[in-house]
């Protein structure tokens, strides 16, 4: 212990400059101008970061590494707009939403089918390819149009054909494999699809259309407002603790490199010259660490390939940085370090015998830290009370700008926040008490460490808020009651004979309780001509189906029933005696009008017809209109029926639904198959949320990595008083403790903070967005849960060094 | 002083660190409320025959015995306990915990064996006002200076009154005025506690407060007490 | 110092001629004062009256006649007695001590043990000095805080003699 320097702030810790660094002579900087001086320095400190010696090393390469990491992250997100485009670009150039003119039949035209499946959960893109000559259009990756009964694969579906695993499915799809499915046709490696040939389509029946050329999409719908604003916030939110952690990367190993800069304040440096020295020390790292991020980048982006996160599954290739972001961040890293390096210098006095630090002098004060929030809300508020759907690319940035204002305020509060509240602390056992303690000397770094968790938290608990009610709009209440049935089957079929097939075979697959299925169709009311707008729906099943659909109360074969709806008032189809048309007017494209084709086919509703409220179906709505038995009304009189057979699994049955699948096929596309679900989210919303979640997980990690690597260097430094306190008697717990502490009352702060800053932020969201305030609370619990697994994840990995550290070596001085 | 058992025996301690032995068959004793005086050139082991006998480090080979227990046959966690409630410590710096104001650190022992935090700050401000600091009670280690703080360290190293003391160069980083205040505190301290002290030194004015010396050379003691 | 027992040592290393053993202690101790001719005659008298040296041949020559001493067994065990008897420590004792280091290197003694019974005995007074100075006033303290330093800086030398005493038993001999 030494007697503070005269006029050294009261509680400074002064350290000794080491004896045997090399005394390097500095540059001379008389007639020289700012620029070649910077430069002098700035190469000088890089000279020491590669040629340091071994402590120089561990140092460059340490921070290299941490930079490294945040680089790759920020490679995958400046991948992500060429990844996204591509993918679109991929989407678009394989499919055909259906000509908006009509194509004739030539020599160049082909019958084009959907018959998309799920397997397990995930889905199998189908289509059916039948060409009408010898030159049919064909989809990228198809070299040749397969014949009926052959089918190209993609390589991920030949795979899980091939295996065990896919034998279900291939009874779904017993086409023979002629061929592989190129890479310009999938949208990723693992994506299943297979093109099938055929023989038996008919245009219009079902989704089956012509085509003659592929790459005929409607323009993609832009992203409204609420997604814009969620992909802007989670982009923000995840990216900029990594901006955080990029900057504590640059400090790592600070204190060291500080003594030695006070080796060379010994020879004669300036204390200028010896900030800029740092800051190029720094910047070689820095520098480095944008090679080591490349080199861990490209291993990344192959393994992107390998996995499908989220239904999201890209090719390597298109994982592409765009040009631009890499044009940012190739300078912007370096400049950052120096800048980090400098502003950290700030409140450190190098003397030539030894470094000052000026923490606790100053009080942290907390009025500047809230021009940033206030900042970020003036930007914000205009949007308040709605955003316009059609705002432009200032409106995002604003934005942008706004969020990060606000989310950069809340970490800057941060500071102060552990200083105000460790200032306060008595008491507490004895870890506790080492832990306040030392929080209480120095806050700063154990907040630096924290703030990139308390950003990430914070953005990631307001988009949660953000998600909880926009959840609401965006996923619609499907009103599905999947208890009474987990599947519906709808089928196009030709007649009731085909319907009754379809309920056969779907009532006889393994697993199946019970299927009910309906006949539907609907009709005109011949007296009131060919333009009678209302068509009156006819459902036709059983008793104990329509008994799923309506109250029918006594029902026997014969009987005939109707749902009035409030909706149709003006509907007369359905009293009794109206007469309705079983062979109803046609939409003929060609003619862009409905024509009676053929001769009308009259049918009256019987006088016996009873009334019957209506019941929500397991499907979720309410079937109106008229209701018969099969003995009521003669299906057979009719062609081009729906067929819709709702059915309930047995759930001891594994791949129930799978066997259902495979009932339903018949090898012709224009059966569909859904799960009924009690909430079915929008899809991009959903990829939002999953991103969000696993950014989160992965910056948290990143960050408490950079946490384990502080507090290791922490330890490092106090390895004699470590020995001292074991010569003590003193126990591992104790010391164990504290570290738990040291790290587990900033983070508490910090996730306070945090959930504070983030519901703060989330009002303003809804705000903007006109939503209610409403805290997603499950949300929040995650975030902050993954907070306090980061604080024990960090306490446990720094453990096993810190018991290596409590041996009595320490205490040799000799 | 011979006639009694000795408090702290160590016999024919050998402990090797890489290839250079640090003990070569070195053996000790002292007893109660006595000051022994371990001298010897730098690097002759002197520090390491401190940590064996206070059971910080395990000797390859030899026994210490303490109050009739064998040392190195105990566990950890067991040697632990027996620095915290028997033995106290003094270094020659950087001992302090730095975040700790100076009462807190003399009470960290105490609190170490369970003794509630106001008791244990009590007990160490009778301490400080027995080694003639306790104005600087509420100050941080860095805002003392080194005389001071080594007398903190001392009060810490009695606050629990141990029947040991073993003191690692105390003086060592001090003027002389102020390494003889410290030496005339910790050695009076001692003696109205009966405490032995263990005093690692290299400086004979610091020395002459023992009762008597042992010199380590070259890993071996030579006891003089009985060549005379 | 002791002539006696120095020029005795120096004996004990081979007979000598007197003029040798004059010699002999200039160029090893006597470098400020080298020793009288007349002492070196008177010494030997009294040394061998007390039957430490005895002389081994008379060799006539042209001046005074040289006699050749020569060590007894009383003489090494009289050596080796005040070798291994601690110095009253007091200040500017290092020709003395110096005298001793060199002889017991000369005759093959151990000199790092003289250095450490030297040592416990400069500790036994300074101990004595520092409990004067406890229980003293100011002038005690100052006294004897002159008389420690002093001892301290002797020890010092010793401390500093016995870790070069491998070079110096090389120059000794050589």
């Amino acid at each position: 212990m030494r007697a503070p320097a005269p006029g050294a702030p009261g509680d400074a810790v002064p350290i000794a400059a080491p004896a045997g660094e090399p005394p390097v002579p500095p540059a001379p900087s008389v007639g020289s101008t700012g620029v070649t001086r910077w430069a002098a320095d700035l190469s000088m400190g890089a000279r020491f970061a590669l040629l340091g010696g071994r402590e120089g090393w561990a140092r460059t390469v340490l921070t290299a590494i941490g930079v490294g990491l945040g680089v790759a992250v920020l490679m995958i997100a400046a991948s992500i707009p060429h990844m996204l485009a591509s993918r679109d670009a991929r989407a678009d150039a394989r499919e055909n939403f259906g000509p908006s003119e009509t194509v004739e039949r030539s020599d160049r035209s082909a019958l084009y089918a959907r018959a998309d499946s799920e397997f397990r959960g995930e889905s199998v893109r189908g289509r059916y390819l039948q060409p009408e000559g010898d030159h049919p259009p064909l989809p990228p990756g198809v070299e040749e149009a397969p014949a009926p009964g052959e089918m190209l694969v993609s390589p991920a579906l030949r795979e899980l054909l091939a295996s065990p695993e896919g034998e279900l499915l291939r009874e779904r799809l017993p086409q023979r494999i002629v061929g592989t499915i190129g890479d310009e046709g999938l949208l990723g490696p693992a994506e299943l699809v297979y093109v099938a040939g055929a023989d038996g389509l008919v245009e219009g029946e079902g989704s089956t259309f012509r085509v003659d050329r592929f790459g005929q999409t409607h323009d993609s719908e832009p992203l409204d407002a609420f997604l814009l604003l969620l992909v802007v916030v989670t982009c923000v939110v995840l990216l900029l603790p990594v901006g955080v952690f990029i900057a504590a990367a640059v400090r790592f190993g600070g204190e060291r490199r500080d003594r030695r800069l006070a080796a060379l304040r010994l020879v004669g440096s300036d204390s200028r010259m010896v900030r800029r020295i740092a800051a190029g020390e720094s910047m070689v790292g820095a520098l480095l660490g944008l090679a080591v991020g490349t080199v861990l980048f490209l291993p990344v982006r192959e393994l992107i390939g390998e996995v499908t996160l989220f239904g999201l599954n890209v090719f390597p290739s298109d994982v592409r940085p765009s040009a631009a972001l890499i044009a940012l961040i190739v300078p912007a890293v370096p400049a950052s370090a120096v800048a980090v390096t400098l502003l950290a210098l700030r409140g450190v006095a190098i003397e030539p015998l030894g470094v000052v630090r000026g923490s606790g002098v100053r009080r942290r004060r907390l009025w500047w830290r809230l021009l940033p929030p206030a900042a970020g809300l003036l930007l914000l508020a205009p949007t308040f009370g709605g955003l316009d759907p059609d705002q432009g690319s200032i409106a995002t940035y604003r934005i942008a700008a706004g969020i990060v204002l606000l989310l950069v305020g809340v970490t800057s509060m941060l500071p102060w926040l552990i200083e105000w509240v460790v200032g306060r602390v008595r008491g507490g056992p004895l870890p506790f008490q080492l832990a306040v303690r030392r929080l209480q000397l120095d806050s700063g770094s154990a907040a630096r460490a924290v703030s990139g968790i308390t950003v990430a938290v914070a953005g990631a608990i307001a988009v949660q808020m953000l998600f909880g009610t926009v959840e609401k709009s965006y996923t619609a209440e499907t009103g599905q009651d999947p208890t009474r049935a987990q599947l519906q089957v709808i089928a196009e079929v030709e007649d009731d004979a085909e319907a009754r097939e379809l309920v056969r075979r779907i009532t006889e697959a393994r697993g199946v309780d019970q299927a009910l299925g309906t006949t539907h169709t609907y009709l005109t009311e011949y007296d009131k001509g060919v333009d009678d707008e209302y068509h009156t729906p006819i459902t036709v099943a059983d008793c104990a189906t329509l008994a799923e659909l309506a109250r029918v109360g006594a029902c026997e074969d014969g009987d005939i029933f109707v749902v009035l709806s409030p909706d149709r008032e003006e509907d007369t189809g359905t009293r009794p005696g109206a007469r309705l048309n079983l062979n109803p007017p046609r939409y003929l494209p060609e003619k862009d009008a409905l024509v009676q084709v053929g001769e009308p086919v009259l049918w009256t509703v019987p006088t016996d017809i009873r009334e019957a409220e209506g019941r929500i179906s397991p499907l979720g709505t309410t079937v109106d209109g008229i209701l018969a038995t099969p003995a009521a009304f003669d299906l057979s009189r009719l062609t081009d029926l729906r067929a819709e057979v709702m059915v309930r699994i047995d759930p001891s049955v594994p791949d129930a639904k799978e066997y259902v699948r495979n009932a339903v096929e018949t090898g012709d596309p224009g059966v569909d198959v859904w799960e009924l679900a009690s909430t079915e989210r929008a899809g991009e919303f959903v990829f939002v949320q999953r991103a969000l979640y696993a950014g989160a997980a992965g910056v948290m990690a990143l960050i408490g990595a950079g946490m384990v690597v502080s507090t290791l260097e922490q330890l490092r430094e106090r390895r004699k008083l470590l020995s001292v306190l074991v010569a003590f008697g003193t126990r591992r717990s104790t010391l164990g403790w504290s570290v738990l502490w040291q790290t587990a009352v900033p983070v508490v702060l910090g996730m306070a903070l945090a959930a504070v800053g983030g519901i703060g932020l989330g009002a303003v969201l809804l705000a903007m967005v006109s939503e209610p305030f409403a805290v997603h609370w499950t949300g929040l619990a995650a975030m902050t849960g993954t907070g306090a697994a980061v604080v024990a994840l960090v306490t446990l990995l720094s453990l096993p060094p810190l018991w290596r550290m409590m041996r009595p070596d320490g205490l040799r001085t000799e | 002083m011979t006639t009694a058992e000795p408090l702290l025996h160590a016999a024919d301690l050998r402990k090797s660190y890489g290839p250079t032995p640090a003990l070569d068959g070195a053996s000790f004793a002292v007893h109660p409320g006595e000051v022994v005086a371990v001298m010897g050139p730098s690097g002759s082991g002197k520090s390491t025959l401190l940590h064996c006998l206070a059971g910080i480090v395990r000797p390859d080979s030899g026994t210490v015995h303490y109050r009739g227990r064998e040392l190195s046959a105990m566990p950890d966690t067991e040697r632990s306990a027996l620095r915290r409630s028997e033995f106290g410590f003094v270094f020659q710096f950087g001992q302090l915990v730095p975040e700790l104001t100076c009462v807190e650190n003399v009470a960290l022992p105490l609190r170490l064996t369970g003794v509630a935090r106001k008791e244990a700050e009590a007990r160490a401000v009778e301490w400080l006002e027995r080694l003639e600091v306790e104005d600087v009670g509420r100050h941080r280690p860095g805002q003392v200076s080194g005389g001071q703080g080594q007398r903190v360290a001392v009060a810490r190293a009695l606050v629990t009154t141990p029947r040991v003391v073993f003191a690692d160069e105390p003086t060592g980083a001090l003027d002389s005025l102020n390494g003889e205040r410290v030496m005339r505190l910790l050695t009076d301290a001692a003696h109205d506690t009966r405490a032995a002290v263990v005093l690692v030194t290299h400086e004979a004015r610091v020395a002459a407060y023992s009762d008597r010396e042992i010199v380590v050379r070259d890993g071996r003691v030579r006891d003089l007490a009985g060549t005379i | 110092m002791s002539i006696g027992h120095t020029l005795l040592g120096l004996l004990e290393t081979g007979p000598r001629h007197g003029y040798d053993l004059k010699r002999a202690f200039d160029e090893r101790f006597g470098h400020d004062r080298p020793l009288h001719y007349g002492q070196v005659y008177s010494t030997m008298s009294r040394l061998l009256k007390n039957g430490l040296v005895e002389v081994e041949g008379i060799e006539p020559g042209e001046g005074p006649e040289r006699k050749r001493y020569a060590i007894t067994d009383a003489g090494i065990t009289d050596v080796a007695a005040w070798l291994g008897r601690a110095e009253k420590p007091e200040p500017y004792l290092q020709s003395t001590l110096y005298t001793k280091v060199v002889l017991a290197l000369l005759t093959g003694r151990d000199a790092a043990e003289l250095l450490d019974v030297q040592r416990s005995e400069h500790l036994r007074l300074m101990r004595e000095l520092t409990r004067r100075k406890k229980s003293g006033d100011l002038a005690d303290q100052l006294i004897c805080d002159h008389a420690l330093f002093h001892l301290e800086a002797d020890l010092r030398w010793l401390e500093l003699t016995a870790a070069r005493l491998d070079q110096l038993a090389r120059e000794v001999r050589g």
